[in-house]
């Protein structure tokens, strides 16, 4: 049984949509395929009759500054966007998760639509983009709308994006004066090598104070979430030893970590949650300086 | 329809209105060619250029974006040609393994990464290096001067199983050096053997170097055939029942199939197996089931995907039965019975001295219990055979298999035929560590090649490898040790539970070696060992490299370090204190005659720690300090890094040399001498990435003074060599070794007389050298002497059958073993008492290998076992539940990569063995041996917690931190 009968390579965005309402079904977006290849082939998922390949699709390809955002398009290999001197300047996290995904092949065709779509709750990429505060451009037949990046899940593995719906790209604020973002994750190199948590911050520093801050942690539950409560602890504090176990602890209370087999007990992944945070707050912190 | 789109797709419009004019096509251009092809639906990058183009030198490894092997540069980016569709590569560039080197009249001249690979050793069975060179040639494009850092960063996901890791950094180094400067390439840096040999004790390059480097090596999944069917072999997929009926009528009615078979159409023999025949070719209806991976039926079809959707229209009932998930359950009473026999596989007993007398001498005793893990070889090429039916009415078998006279029995016997008609054609073999010496696809890719009377070829997925093939035996091993106050070993006592899994393969002989080296390398008054090698429901256990003794010597070690506190002792002390020297009797009743250098691998290996230890502390403290006097075990903390705590660890080994035990242990080679000068030498044994055919190319050298290049290696072949018995138990330098080099001894005496009479000279006078023989003033060329021995009607090649000597069964006392090599090693862990990750910074090695044969060979040797050691503590744990596989992709069982890689410091000791070539022993198994407990060590050492299960996990080290 072949994967796949038939491989479009739209060039725009209005082609790749009308692919995907018009060709002969299932239809399934290809990007960089590291997600999706492997379902196939080992039968996660059903094979289809075409792939709708959205490399090629300029509007998904582009990566610039538009405005007052910083504009990344869904297809953009995640190798590109990790060496882009415009998101090393306005997204660390986004480089810092980036660089951390798959070896040097798989970022060379991974793209962050795809890290997004697949809907994992603790995809690095997104983890970050949700920390960096992206809204996802998505386009259907209807026409083009900017969502929250956390609306688009609705379960692990299951995305919100409807079958004739394209990410065509991301954007995020552009970094002020004393702002800063970072990344940092924690895998299991024994065993079952798979991560076991990672966390994703951004923070506005007013001098001795953090002005505003956004945390993501990924696996937090069943979808993403960010980490509201430990968020209001910390807005408007001073970085201190107090401040942080309060944060700590309200992050603790509104998080569900698992035991997942093999790989980490929930109680693990709350030591490291703490490990994490006072980490990553600490980099994003002096960075903001 | 939208114009734009139609022009923006031109793939597509044939499909996309209905009207079927066009077939989508793709244009590529492959190492400078350009292509025109078809698009076919569902192809990957790798299958369009291996099954189209037939440029196979892009390897596959896993099929799963895990490995590496299929990299190639697409547009002048390293891709995984695995996962990368074919039509996406339209219009894009594409270099491969085969475009690197430059072809012009002159021949091939290698790119300076394919020669720095080659020239560093880098190259062992060759499986991975086209996707680390083409990984490596795409970082070198882009930064010309990479540091270690981003090396190991890029090609973090380029797994090499045989290890080389530091061969591989340095020859990219030296490479990019080249590419920089021009300059010729910076050689390795290896230390020749102290020996006065002309050829023995140098560092030479593999004869099939070269080939792997450029991608002409042929493994076996790249040959095809002539009407090649493709096979598939249905599985159980349930751990333990009765097979109650199975249907494949759809699926012989599939269009495609040529032919579908069960149990029922077997024509000879219906089990296998290397010494006890408990393991069926297939299961019939009827019959046991006793694991996941047992073999239902098999179908051979026109193409892989009618073979792969036949076995999805087969239907099996079962009548499913409790399962033995551990050997200790299946020692109990009521555990379901396995097979006829019963559950135990074999009780395997040593007995020295008075036990208890022992014990009662002792002023500390101490007993503890250890549990190691199945673990898979995952060598990086899955198993492939391919049977071809001859004219003549025989069997050619193409496999890559570590026992090929094994394999010829075992095929013959399947196919009911006498062994002769049988003939296993072996092939390059991308790694075996021990998995490739039970039978795989052979029988079954003959039996349809017999049905169907055309060539078939049977490829496991790295999916069905990890199922199928014996893995290392999970064990539970219980050691009790007792000692005088003053650290000298009084009594030890062990008891192993091995997890033989479901069928015997070589587990009795795996759990022997367990048992007989499970007291470590000491001498002990008084000793006794017991070990229970259980069937269960997991997949069988078998070889691999370290023979059992990689998990005893992890429970023992272990043991060691604990004595050690208990009596606030050196650990290095105690060692060396107990450790078997000459003169000294092994458990089993051995006395040590000659070449014991373990007290030499101690102390090399200490000083050198304590050398390593003076180097930090000067370039951290400037002005000297005071000297440290804490042992070289203390823990120290990390500048920067209060989190974190490093320390050294320490642990010695042993491992036999040989079959022993009473094996007649014997190899037989040929060396023949032919018409244009050249040399040959001939024997059925393996080459896996060893090394063994430089070996025997290097002995053949020495002994007839001919240059390296005058001497081809002809390998695994039953029809055209003689029988070398099997490549395990590091015994094929030894006693493979010694055939061609007794038959090297033989040629050059019969060529001597020959010659001696001719020229009216004594035949002592008579001198082999430079690829000539001297005689009486004359230098005559190899080609010469040919034509001299022809005419006087002189055979021009010698056969040896070399015996090695005799050895006694366990039980029996005397010499169970006719050689062992000794080892020890340190390893310096860094542990983060945050979370409780274990980095491997430094690991110093020494093994007494008796002579160093290939000092190059020798360091991918070394790097590689200790790299297998070292996944084995940290990485490494294949899973079963309740007789299901969870570790069934490579993505969930994790090998050790670049970036795991310590610093390896190699230290060669040779106690020359009286009866090895030159005085060598084995060393396939002992160099990676000791790094698992040396790590484990450090771990204690460092936050003062003890593994006794491996791998090491993490979270349980941060709980016993916090605790
Ligand atoms: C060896 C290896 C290591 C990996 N390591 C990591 C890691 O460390 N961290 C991590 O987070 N991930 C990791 N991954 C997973 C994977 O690489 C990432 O999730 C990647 O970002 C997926 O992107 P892709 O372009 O390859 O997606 P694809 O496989 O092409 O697509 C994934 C899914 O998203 C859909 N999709 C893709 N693009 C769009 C779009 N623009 N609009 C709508 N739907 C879309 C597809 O239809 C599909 O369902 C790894 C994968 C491999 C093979
Ligand atoms: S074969 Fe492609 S990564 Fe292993
Ligand atoms: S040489 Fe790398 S896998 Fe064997």
């Amino acid at each position: 049984m072949n994967l796949w009968k038939q491989y479009l390579c739209p060039k725009n965005v209005s082609d790749a949509l009308h692919a995907l309402t018009s060709a002969p079904p299932p239809v399934s977006i290809i990007a960089g395929g590291t997600d999706l290849m492997l379902d196939l082939q080992q039968g996660h998922r059903a094979p289809v009759h075409t792939l709708v390949d959205v490399t090629d699709v300029s509007e998904m390809k582009a990566l610039e500054i538009r405005g007052d955002e910083l504009y990344v398009g869904a297809a953009v290999p995640i190798n590109r966007v990790v060496a882009s001197p415009l998101v090393q300047e306005h997204a660390q996290a986004l480089v810092e998760a980036g660089s951390l995904i798959g070896g040097p092949q798989v970022r060379n065709v991974a793209t962050l639509g795809g890290n997004v779509a697949h809907a994992l709750p603790a995809a690095d990429g997104m983890i970050a983009l949700v920390a960096l505060d992206a809204r996802a451009v998505v386009a259907n037949p209807d026409g083009e709308r900017r969502v929250p990046l956390l609306d688009l899940f609705l379960g692990p593995g299951k995305s919100a994006l409807q079958p004739d719906e394209l990410l065509v790209g991301f954007c995020l604020p552009l970094r002020a004066p004393h702002q800063a973002s970072a990344f940092e994750r924690i895998m299991r190199t024994q065993g079952v090598a798979l991560p076991i948590l990672n966390l994703a911050l951004w923070l506005a520093r007013d001098d001795d104070r953090i002005a505003d801050v956004r945390i993501a942690v990924g696996p937090f539950g069943p979808t993403p979430r960010r980490a509201l409560a430990a968020e209001d602890v910390l807005r408007g504090q001073p970085l201190t030893g107090a401040v942080l176990a309060q944060a700590l602890d309200a992050l603790l209370g509104e998080a569900r970590f698992r035991t997942s087999a093999y790989r980490a007990t929930a109680d693990y992944r709350r030591h490291l949650a703490g490990v994490l945070l006072q980490d990553v707050l600490q980099t994003a912190w002096q960075r903001a300086e | 329809m939208n114009e734009g789109m139609l022009a923006a797709c031109r793939h597509e419009e044939a499909f996309y209105r209905g009207t079927m004019e066009r077939q989508p096509q793709i244009s590529l251009t492959v190492n400078g060619q350009l292509y025109q092809l078809p698009a076919v639906p569902g192809e990957t990058l790798a299958d369009l250029l291996r099954k189209r183009l037939r440029l196979t030198g892009t390897k596959i490894g896993c099929n799963e974006a895990e490995c590496g092997a299929c990299t190639v540069v697409v547009d002048g980016e390293p891709v995984l040609s695995c996962t990368y569709p074919a039509q996406r590569a339209d219009g894009k560039t594409v270099l491969t393994i085969e475009g690197l080197a430059e072809r012009g009249d002159e021949g091939v001249k290698l790119h300076p990464l394919q020669e720095a690979f080659v020239e560093h050793g880098a190259v062992q069975c060759g499986f991975c290096i086209p996707g680390q060179i083409m990984t490596s040639h795409a970082l070198l494009q882009r930064n010309p001067e990479p540091s270690s850092d981003e090396i190991r960063r890029a090609l973090k996901d380029t797994l090499c199983r045989c290890a080389g890791y530091p061969s591989i950094e340095s020859a990219i180094q030296a490479a990019a050096h080249t590419l920089r400067t021009g300059e010729p390439l910076p050689p390795p840096d290896v230390k020749e053997s102290g020996d006065g040999h002309r050829v023995i004790g140098h560092s030479h390059i593999r004869p099939d170097a070269i080939q792997k480097v450029t991608g002409e090596a042929i493994f076996t999944d790249d040959l095809v055939f002539e009407g090649m069917l493709h096979a598939r072999v249905k599985r159980a997929g349930v751990p333990h029942a009765i097979l109650r009926k199975l249907d494949v009528e759809q699926a012989r009615a599939l269009p495609g199939v040529v032919a579908v078979l069960t149990a029922e159409d077997l024509p000879g023999v219906h089990n296998h197996g290397l010494i006890v025949p408990d393991w069926p070719i297939m299961v019939g209806v009827g019959e046991r089931v006793r694991y996941v991976g047992d073999a239902l039926a098999i179908v051979a079809a026109e193409s892989e995907a009618a073979a792969a959707a036949a076995l999805d229209l087969m239907t099996a009932e079962f009548e499913e039965l409790p399962v033995v998930s551990n050997p200790v359950q299946a020692r109990r009473p009521d555990a379901p019975v396995l097979h006829e026999s019963g559950n135990l596989l074999k009780h395997i007993k040593v007995r020295k001295g008075d036990l208890e007398a022992g014990f009662a001498a002792a002023d500390v005793i101490l007993e503890h219990t250890f549990h190691t893990p199945t673990t898979d070889h995952a060598f990086l090429e899955p198993e492939c055979s391919v049977a071809v039916p001859t004219e003549d009415g025989r069997m050619e078998v193409y496999v890559g298999s570590q026992i090929p006279y094994s394999d010829r029995q075992q095929v013959a016997d399947a196919l009911g035929w006498p062994h002769e008609r049988v003939h296993i054609v072996g092939q390059l073999m991308g790694g075996g560590f021990g998995g490739k010496e039970d039978i795989a696809g052979q029988i079954h890719a003959a039996l349809l090649a017999n049905a169907t009377g055309r060539p078939v070829k049977l490829l496991f997925d790295r999916h069905e490898s990890l199922i199928v093939h014996p893995k290392r035996h999970a064990t539970r091993i219980r050691v009790k040790l007792g000692a005088t106050k003053d650290g000298r070993l009084t009594a030890v006592e062990t008891e192993l539970y091995g997890d033989s899994g479901a069928y015997a393969s070589l587990g009795e002989k795996v759990m022997g070696r367990a048992t007989t080296h499970s007291v470590g390398p000491y001498e002990i008054p008084d000793a006794r060992s017991d070990c229970y090698a259980m069937y269960t429901n997991n997949p069988p256990a078998g070889a691999f490299r370290g023979f059992g003794v990689t998990q005893s010597a992890f429970a023992v070690e272990s043991m060691m370090d604990m004595l050690a506190e208990t009596l606030d002792m050196d650990p290095v002390a105690l060692r060396r204190k107990n450790a078997l020297r000459i003169g000294s009797t092994t458990s089993t009743g051995q006395e040590l005659r000659e070449s014991v250098g373990l007290l030499e691998c101690i102390d090399k290996v200490e000083a050198e720690v304590r050398r390593l230890i003076k180097q930090d502390e000067a370039s951290h403290r400037p002005q000297g300090g005071p000297d440290s006097v804490q042992s070289i075990f203390a823990p120290r903390p990390v500048p920067g890094a209060p989190h974190k705590r490093r320390a050294w660890g320490f642990s010695a080994a042993f491992k036999n040399t040989g079959l022993g035990g009473g094996a007649d242990d014997k190899a037989g080679a040929e060396v023949h001498l032919f018409p244009d000068g050249k040399l040959e030498v001939r024997t059925s044994s393996a080459e896996l990435g060893q090394g063994l055919v430089t070996v025997l190319q290097m002995i053949v050298a020495e002994e007839l003074g001919a240059p390296l290049s005058q001497v081809n290696v002809l390998v695994m072949d039953t029809d055209l060599t003689p029988d070398g018995g099997p490549t395990t138990a590091s015994r094929q330098t030894y006693v493979t070794g010694n055939a061609a080099r007794l038959a090297a001894q033989s040629l050059r005496q019969a060529i001597a007389s020959t010659l001696a009479e001719k020229y009216d000279q004594p035949p002592e006078q008579i001198i082999f050298a430079d690829g000539t023989v001297r005689v009486g003033g004359r230098s005559l060329p190899l080609a010469e002497v040919y034509a001299a021995m022809h005419s006087e009607g002189r055979q021009s090649y010698a056969v040896y059958e070399y015996r090695a000597p005799a050895t006694k069964p366990l039980g029996q006392g005397g010499d169970m073993h006719f050689a062992f090599a000794f080892a020890a090693q340190a390893a310096e862990v860094e542990v983060n008492t945050l979370t409780g990750e274990v980095r491997v910074l430094r690991i110093v090695a020494a093994n007494d290998v008796g002579q160093a044969v290939n000092p190059l060979g020798l360091k991918g040797q070394i790097e590689g076992g200790v790299m297998m050691g070292l996944g084995n503590a940290l990485t490494e744990q294949f899973i079963v539940e309740d007789g299901y596989v969870v570790t069934d992709r490579l993505a969930r069982y994790r090998i050790p990569s670049i970036v795991q890689t310590p610093e390896i410091i190699p230290i060669v000791v040779e106690h020359p063995t009286s009866e090895g070539p030159y005085g060598a022993k084995g060393i396939g198994e002992i160099v990676s041996i000791p790094t698992t407990p040396a790590i484990t060590n450090a771990i204690y050492n460092a936050v003062g917690v003890r593994v006794d299960s491996l791998p090491v996990d993490q979270e349980k080290i941060l709980q016993a931190i916090k605790a």
